[in-house]
């Protein structure tokens, strides 16, 4: 991007009506690594991809339970996603005690939303760095929504953020129409099918990504290595056949 | 009733007599209740036995037979908790809401000797009002031998191989101390806590004790609640009592 007058700081317009402070930002999580997520009726499923810089060094949690019915994937500055992970948990444990129930994921994602807005609007702060894919199921359902460092959010059925997001997006927008009533081992591997559609090279590993879902009678999961081989290995096996072979759930994938 | 550790007033404590002389004034109210009931918990080597009346009580009257004294915190970890049971659902509430952030920041699960510390804690944080409840924690530690905390209502606690709290702990209390104490204290090491019986008669004992409590505490009654914990999980069994 080119280097404009008007985005020294977060409170200055220009004149075309944009604060590129904000837009900046969003740019942060453009460069984070990909993290997709996909809801059918039941389920709603979160993937990250590992990015480990070197051998040496393992890869940044990028997956965070907020609480039993609720969880997160971030995208960028993953700090700052743990900032917000735990002003969620907080609210979330908050609600617990007052109302003896679980938080409604719509209102938690609009608090997020409002403490986003505050850092685009005062001039001694930064907006965040971050975007988060929160996946949630409460008396409403899967939901699943998309939070912004401008401090707007949206829901969706399926989504992808981060690096080469885009390859991930063209393929759940291609294949959206199996999700809501796919099982939750179709929506897990049309997640690694969207996931290993933004890879730059090579094959997903177990190592390499990471899977949680939460749904009804589900509380929120992550999978360990040992869990996900199953999931990778079904991923390949129908990548190996032409034209899809019987991979699990009732989603035929094609490669 | 054993005596509480402050003055607290509560209309079951009588306090001294007013003469002609005597200025001291009783308050017309009191923030606290006693709802009655007894706690036992024994730490045998592989396994823990903790189990809870279920008769709730005001003054002389019954407000429930079928109330829960314990609370499970994480799998193979309980709290136990005789008293006021405003302050016993308030104290449950705040080690639950205790123990998720714990699991969030460390991802693993509340050990019994982590629990055991931050009841304590908590306990004392209310020092001067504090929660009118008489408590244990148990459960089973990182080798796998039973362990039994006992508590009095300001955090005051200590690890032991068996304990009992609430309404009935004077009755069953030296049962316990006869079956279960070592001959004396200076002929075995002082960490040999553990009970070297076996978990049936363990079990037979405590049923044996809340039946014989039920007899003389008019609190103790109605059910008990036995919660055994192992490795292998945690078995509950109730037991009926004497509904009088």
């Amino acid at each position: 991007m080119f280097r404009n007058q008007y985005d020294t700081d977060v409170v200055t317009w220009s004149p075309q009506g944009r604060i590129h402070q904000v837009e900046y930002a969003m740019e942060a999580v453009k460069q984070g690594s990909t993290a997709v997520a996909l809801k059918s009726n039941t389920h709603v499923v979160l993937a990250t991809l590992n990015r480990a810089d070197s051998e040496l060094t393992s890869s940044l949690q990028k997956i965070f339970k907020v609480d039993d019915h609720l969880g997160i994937a971030a995208s960028g500055l993953i700090s700052d996603g743990r900032s917000l992970c735990k002003f969620m948990r907080s609210e979330c444990l908050n609600h617990r005690y007052v109302y003896e129930s679980a938080m409604p994921v719509t209102r938690l994602v609009r608090e997020v939303a409002d403490n986003a807005q505050v850092c685009t609007q005062r001039s001694w702060k930064r907006p965040y760095g971050v975007g988060l894919l929160v996946a949630g199921h409460d008396k409403s359902g899967p939901r699943l929504f998309y939070c912004c460092p401008s401090g707007n959010y949206y829901e969706y059925l399926a989504h992808a953020i981060g690096g080469r997001s885009q390859a991930a997006r063209t393929y759940l927008e291609r294949k959206h129409e199996e999700y809501p009533d796919a099982s939750l081992d179709g929506l897990i591997g049309h997640a690694l099918q969207a996931l290993s559609a933004s890879l730059a090279e090579g094959e997903l590993t177990a190592t390499s990504c990471n899977i949680a879902y939460v749904g009804r009678d589900q509380d929120f999961k992550e999978l360990d290595e040992a869990s996900l081989q199953p999931y990778i290995q079904a991923l390949r096996d129908a990548e190996g056949g032409d034209g899809g072979g019987g991979a699990d759930g009732a989603a035929p994938m094609e490669s | 009733m054993a005596a509480p550790p402050l003055q607290l007033h509560t209309p079951a404590s009588i306090g001294p007599a007013s003469g002609p002389g005597d200025i001291k004034s009783r308050p017309a109210w009191s923030p606290y209740d006693d709802n009655g009931g007894t706690c036992v918990a024994v730490a045998g080597s592989d396994y823990c036995i903790v189990a809870a009346s279920t008769r709730l009580s005001t003054g002389f009257s019954i407000l429930t037979r079928d109330c829960s004294k314990l609370f499970q915190i994480s799998e193979q970890v309980y709290i136990a908790s005789a008293g006021f049971q405003a302050d016993i659902r308030a104290l449950q509430k705040m080690l639950q809401t205790r123990n998720v952030m714990y699991q969030h920041i460390h991802r693993k699960p509340m050990s019994a000797s982590a629990l055991a510390q931050l009841l304590g804690n908590n306990l004392y944080y209310k020092r001067f009002f504090p929660y009118f409840t008489w408590n244990l924690c148990v459960g089973l530690d990182p080798e796998g031998k039973g362990s039994v905390y006992t508590y009095d209502p300001v955090g005051s606690f200590e690890r032991v191989g068996y304990s009992c709290q609430g309404s009935g702990k004077d009755l069953i209390q030296p049962v316990l101390d006869n079956q279960l104490k070592a001959a004396s204290p200076l002929v075995l090491p002082s960490e040999n806590w553990m009970t070297a019986l076996p978990l049936e008669q363990a079990q037979d004992l405590v049923r044996d004790a809340f039946v014989s409590a039920g007899e003389r505490d008019i609190y103790t009654g109605d059910c008990v609640e036995i919660l055994t914990i192992t490795t292998g999980g945690v078995h509950r069994e109730t037991l009926d009592l004497k509904k009088d």
